[in-house]
């Protein structure tokens, strides 16, 4: 695999306040790359920059070796969370538009197949439902065949059976050696479709790695999982930590096997015991807190 | 500057724009509008420009010769009381008791000034001989209609291209273009030419239906007015573009482009003649592409003038594009 996009030491102030901070990011072609942050970490920002439509404040950006130009135009495909198309504009008709923009160009017809936009290709655009509205921006994303796609929350605000089906899309894509670097709020999506991610907070990453690698790295416990109606109030005292959920009560534990009998050992009811191992959101909040982000 | 590119977005905002009804029916039906408002207003005797009111009785027995004056409508009024105050808010210009031999006015109204002295007979000195003028009868309507054509013109460029950019600058699609190798001049130049073509449409409809209606004169030629057209639509566009150039609020570029178009429909000429006003407004308004516009079109429409006579207005025009166009290509932003 050959370094598509690299990026070095950027920075990006807004009226001195340092929303990008010095992030060096490598992007191997036929990798997806998830970027992960709370809200106000600097993400949007650090992808814009890297999308070309921001300027950094300092640092570099360097696709294929080149600055980006004219040819890293020809080569990305953007999805943005809420793209505005043209009003009582048909689907058709702002793919014909943009594929005019572009020199290599796919044909209409595989893209408008790939990616299922028949039966509402000829209707106007304020008429789609969400899942068929994201599928019209995948495909005005795709249409100039793109080495590099950014796709920024894409999945954000449809329903699970539309999400799993766009996976299936960026699954393809992904099959046929395109990049994609993917921003999401969902952990389970990133860990389903992202090759590596990094976690961004403060204009910083604070992690990076693949999803696997990262979970070992940080965690080598497993999660018990129990309804917070079964645990007793005041809790007993365990020996391993305690989480406590809005519903529910975790217990970290590298021995599950003698956890259980501690907590048999309470007469705390089990049946209702969830063991799991840990997730990407169990690390993205162990690394970005628990409070809320505006 | 790509061809093909430029084509895609002028088609897809004619789309935009025919396939939008009401904004299609409201650009269709001002101007049917227009020409009906001047059907009613223009197409019986000429418009009265004075109003009095005349207390009980309107027979004009004890009034002489004022009350045949032409241009002046006489009021029947019954009650004084109520009608002192319309002399005072200049909804009257005068009101007469041929009775009591009494007449009102307001001391600051202009017209109840001329009246009181078309009323009081006095006149010129006796020793002025009346002389009339020969030639083509020009009617008042056959003098505004270039002005209100150019002026609906005006509105349709400012408000039609800079809201628009606008509003794709706010919804994000600017944002979503920009990342594609559209530039800004293949970008502006649809829009221009989408705008231009349209005005350039409901224009002709509006000067054939007005011609179909009042019959107004026409001397000059039609290419040379269609020139003028032209010139000055792109020109307005460009003055439109340089709002829209950076403006992301809809009520910051309404305030603007009102700020623009209403000087200028003023100052232009549209309703009035400039003669007599302060000599530095008459050379503000020449700072106006609405002013040139219609200068250059009531030369060619009455005076029959050619392109050599109406040159001056024409490289004006041509400047101001050019420096507008300038200008909202230097200041555009995408975002």
């Amino acid at each position: 695999m050959t370094v598509l996009l690299e990026t070095r030491h950027l920075i990006k102030h807004f009226r001195g306040v340092k929303a990008v901070n010095g992030i060096d990011l490598t992007l191997l072609t036929g990798c997806c790359f998830g970027l992960l942050g709370p809200n106000g970490a600097g993400k949007t920002t650090t992808v814009e920059i890297l999308e070309g439509i921001q300027q950094p404040t300092s640092g570099t950006i360097r696709y294929l070796g080149e600055a980006l130009g004219p040819r890293f135009r020809q080569d990305i495909g953007i999805m943005f969370q809420s793209t505005a198309l043209q009003d009582h504009v048909t689907g058709r008709e702002n793919l014909q538009m943009f594929a005019s923009f572009y020199q290599r160009r796919l044909p209409l017809d595989a893209l408008i197949e790939a990616c299922a936009l028949g039966e509402f290709l000829d209707r106007d655009t304020r008429k789609l439902s969400g899942g068929q509205r994201q599928r019209l921006l995948l495909a005005i994303a795709l249409v100039n065949d793109p080495e590099l796609i950014f796709l920024d929350e894409p999945t954000t605000g449809l329903d699970p059976q539309a999400r799993r089906n766009f996976w299936e899309l960026i699954h393809r894509i992904k099959a046929r050696g395109k990049t994609i670097l993917l921003t999401t709020h969902y952990m389970e999506e990133a860990y389903h479709l992202c090759d590596e991610i990094a976690i961004m907070d403060h204009g910083k990453i604070i992690a990076q790695g693949t999803p696997r690698k990262l979970l070992a790295t940080h965690f080598d416990d497993v999660v018990l999982q129990l309804p917070l109606a079964d645990f007793p109030d005041p809790a007993p005292p365990l020996a391993h930590p305690v989480v406590y959920g809005r519903d529910t009560v975790d217990i970290l534990t590298q021995d599950v096997g003698a956890t259980v009998q501690e907590l048999l050992a309470y007469n705390i009811p089990l049946a209702r015991l969830l063991i799991r191992p840990r997730t990407l959101e169990d690390l993205f909040l162990e690394l970005t807190g628990r409070e809320l982000r505006t | 500057m790509n061809f093909e590119r430029f084509w895609a977005v002028f088609l897809c905002r004619n789309w935009e724009f025919l396939r939008d009804r009401s904004t299609l029916t409201w650009n269709l039906l001002f101007p049917i509008s227009l020409i009906a408002g001047f059907a009613v207003a223009f197409s019986g005797p000429g418009l009265d420009l004075y109003k009095v009111g005349v207390l009980s009785d309107a027979s004009g027995g004890n009034g002489g010769d004022f009350f045949q004056t032409r241009y002046v409508q006489f009021i029947p009024v019954a009650d004084l009381a109520a009608t002192l105050p319309k002399i005072e808010r200049h909804q009257l210009d005068m009101l007469v008791d041929p009775v009591g031999r009494r007449y009102w006015i307001n001391e600051e109204s202009p017209k109840g000034y001329v009246l009181e002295r078309v009323l009081r007979g006095a006149g010129a000195p006796t020793d002025f001989n009346k002389q009339t003028v020969s030639g083509r009868v020009i009617r008042y309507v056959d003098w505004v209609l270039p002005g209100i054509m150019a002026m609906n013109m005006m509105f349709s460029c400012l408000f039609g291209v800079g809201y628009v950019i606008v509003r794709y600058r706010k919804n994000g699609m600017l944002k979503r273009l920009k990342a594609t190798p559209l530039t800004p001049l293949e970008f502006l130049s649809a829009q221009v030419a989408s705008r231009l073509w349209l005005i350039l449409a409901t224009t002709v409809l509006v000067f054939i239906g007005t011609d179909w209606v009042l019959g107004f004169p026409m001397h000059g030629s039609y290419l040379n007015l269609f020139i003028v057209f032209v010139i000055g639509a792109i020109s307005l566009i460009s003055l439109g573009l340089i709002v829209a150039a950076r403006t992301a609020s809809e009520e910051v570029a309404a305030g603007l482009l009102n700020a623009l178009s209403w000087p200028m429909t003023f100052l232009s000429g549209v309703w009035f003649s400039l003669e007599g006003v302060h000599p530095v407004l008459q050379q503000c308004a020449q700072l106006a592409p609405l002013t040139h516009i219609i200068d250059a079109a009531r030369a060619i429409m009455i005076d029959g003038a050619g392109l050599a006579a109406i040159s001056g207005h024409l490289l004006m025009l041509t400047a101001m594009s050019l420096g507008f166009m300038a200008v909202s290509a230097w200041m555009f932003r995408w975002e």
